[in-house]
């Protein structure tokens, strides 16, 4: 009996050791009875091209608003033009399912279509020549993997003579470096991989380099601003302080604007707001971090010096006018002193985007208001009202005015007519 | 400009995580409430059918119903804050503001009344109360109010559905009524519906309490 007794006792005591253990386990989360996916090499691969093809923000320009994903025909208008986007869904007639892998690559890397068509810049291929072939096959692995879709590519109506395609041999001679991305030895990875995103797939420079007159953008001035062909929405300088510069932004509002779409300094709006909405709230935590790091590390140009007290002179009529549309239609939101509520409301006092020189984004704003894009991080944002229906092209140029001149910020004054000019075009 | 107008177009909200300080981007045309402004061609949402209005947000965020300011606007928003957006607008009921003066012509608006409550059977025309709610305060779930919209818009909104700028989901009922009134007609509706007294309860009817003489693919 004793014998059978301290079998049981061991027993027990055996069986109380495995569920101490079982529950005891340190490091353990709870369980959720969902088994973890089991995703295979394939699937791995192809998530990782539509990642890819997310940082490259192929949907933007290759989908219509109602149209199926990737089928193009969407109207591109260009100051030569309407271009029409292509079809890049694998369908064997009208999209690229009989491209090649390598096909794919020399057509991003070098800007040439597979019929040997040289490509018009509007595609981006002068950045993504810089995107590695391991990553160009992943994007055109996910391509390949979505559902074809039977649309005609519909012929560009281009003026004469930028319907030659033969002169593209001369723009890319100005403009075209062809070459993928090579690492800096004397930065971090998270430099590199940062400055590889924006330079690359991310093809930030396609905006935020002024665009001339032959719709190239100069290696030397990259990143240092301009208008957007077309869009009417000025691209700031991502170099100079006195635009986007970023330099002396903290990473995380740099992540927080890229990412989530506001921050405690600015908010996106417009083309931006595009760029965040369907590209960059799907990049990874450490990849934004990259992209911050590297753009906050853009060499600082301050070509352009402060505006003279002489240039930032403002009448005192106009002055008060400006102070008394502010205090009724702004002060609710942007507060009193502008330092707004942020990352809700954004500040206007020490705002580059206020104070830089091309009034055009403030004047836009007030004419049309806008919504920041609902993300991932910011599902459910603020938004500014439209008051071009309500204030008149001198109330107009008079608050932007007052905010560009008050609590210590270095603008200068805007004219009636400048908003008047932007009053006329509809509103995208 | 009446002063109270105005003032119920300036943004203000109690606190700034809530969807009342959220929908302030829409307030100077649609009026803090969402029951519109003294300008003519904005309308009142409130009260207005949830579902309704979620089509409407969604259609200007695709680009198929055009208007640039609020395509513009709605451009970058997912489709549950678009529902939030509109359930909140759908549950508001705020005064009417002051109706617009009647126009002077009575054969106008006699000829408006006969299509809005009695319809025009010789030409096909069902009367938009058959749809719109006895009270005109519109039917659950897609089926917008007409009352307390100014006469602008309505002529407006009926002009782009004639020339079929503006459409609804498949059958697209309002497109076959539509293609049977005339400018004129047109016109008459529009100056009687804009004149007609709010009901106490703005509310919209309940979804399909009547059979409806035509079928709509927004009630689906």
């Amino acid at each position: 009996m004793t014998g059978a007794r301290i079998v049981i006792a061991v027993v027990v005591l055996a069986a109380a050791a495995v569920v101490a253990w079982i529950l005891l386990r340190p490091g353990e989360l709870p369980r959720t009875g969902v088994p973890a996916p089991v995703t295979n090499a394939t699937t791995q691969y192809l998530s990782r091209g539509e990642y890819l093809a997310r940082a490259g923000d192929c949907v933007a320009c290759h989908t219509t608003p109602t149209g199926k994903p990737f089928a193009g025909g969407r109207a591109m208008p260009t100051p030569f033009g309407n271009l029409y986007v292509p079809n890049i869904t694998p369908d064997d007639e009208t999209g690229i399912g009989k491209w090649t892998a390598d096909e794919f690559y020399r057509m991003m890397h070098t800007g040439i279509s597979r019929d040997g068509a040289l490509l018009y810049p509007a595609m981006p291929f002068a950045s993504y020549t810089k995107v590695t072939r391991e990553d160009c096959d992943a994007i055109y692995a996910y391509l390949m993997s979505v559902p074809p879709v039977h649309q005609k590519n519909r012929p560009h109506e281009l003026r004469f003579p930028f319907n030659k395609r033969e002169l593209l041999v001369g723009w890319r001679a100005l403009y075209f470096n062809e070459g993928e991305y090579v690492p800096d030895s004397s930065q971090s990875a998270q430099w590199n991989r940062g400055a590889y995103l924006v330079e690359g797939l991310g093809h930030c420079a396609m905006c935020h380099t002024a665009i001339n007159r032959l719709g190239g953008s100069s290696e030397s001035q990259a990143f240092e601003g301009g208008m957007i062909p077309n869009q009417n929405w000025y691209a700031p300088s991502l170099t100079s302080n006195r635009e986007a510069g970023l330099a002396d932004w903290s990473e995380k509002d740099i992540v927080d604007l890229l990412q989530v779409g506001v921050s405690k300094r600015a908010t996106v709006y417009g083309p931006m707001a595009e760029v965040v909405y369907n590209s960059l709230q799907y990049l990874t935590d450490e990849d934004v971090a990259a992209m911050a790091v590297y753009l906050k590390s853009l060499p600082k140009r301050d070509a352009e010096p402060q505006p003279t007290s002489q240039a930032r002179l403002v009448g005192p009529e106009i002055l008060e006018t400006g102070r008394k549309v502010y205090e009724t239609q702004c002060a609710m939101c942007h507060g009193a002193e502008g330092k707004g509520n942020p990352p809700q409301f954004p500040p206007l006092a020490g705002n580059q985007s206020i104070t830089m020189s091309s009034p055009v984004n403030s004047i836009r704003m007030v004419l049309n208001g806008g919504y920041s894009p609902g993300t991932r991080k910011n599902p459910r944002p603020h938004g500014m009202p439209p008051f071009a229906h309500i204030l008149n092209d001198a109330q107009v140029a008079a608050v932007i005015t007052y905010i560009r001149v008050a609590w210590n910020n270095t603008g200068t004054p805007v004219m009636p007519a400048q908003s008047s000019e932007l009053r006329t075009l509809l509103p995208e | 400009m009446p002063a109270l107008a105005q003032n119920e177009a300036v943004p203000a909200f109690k606190t700034v995580d809530s969807i009342e300080a959220r929908v302030q981007g829409c307030v100077t045309c649609h009026g803090q409430s969402g029951q519109g402004t003294n300008n003519g061609y904005f309308p009142r949402i409130a009260g207005k059918p949830a579902g309704y209005l979620y089509n409407q947000l969604v259609a200007f965020r695709d680009g198929t119903r055009q208007y640039p300011p609020m395509n513009y606007l709605v451009a970058y928003l997912p489709n549950a804050y678009l529902r939030e957006m509109a359930e909140y607008f759908a549950k508001l009921r705020p005064p009417f503001s002051a109706k617009e003066p009647a126009p002077a012509d009575a054969a106008i608006l006699e000829r408006g009344k006969v299509i809005a409550t009695t319809g025009d059977p010789g030409k096909g025309i069902p009367p938009c109360i058959a749809c719109h709610g006895a009270r005109l305060t519109g039917m659950n779930p897609g089926i917008p109010g007409l009352v307390g919209l100014h006469a602008a818009y309505i002529t407006a909104q009926l002009t782009r559905w004639r020339v079929g700028s503006r459409h609804a989901d498949d059958p697209d009922c309002m497109k076959r009524v539509v293609s049977r009134l005339s400018e004129a007609d047109i016109a008459a509706v529009a100056a009687w519906l804009a004149v007609q007294d709010p009901p106490s309860d703005s509310s919209p009817e309940s979804s399909n309490l009547v059979r409806m003489p035509l079928a709509c693919g927004s009630q689906s």
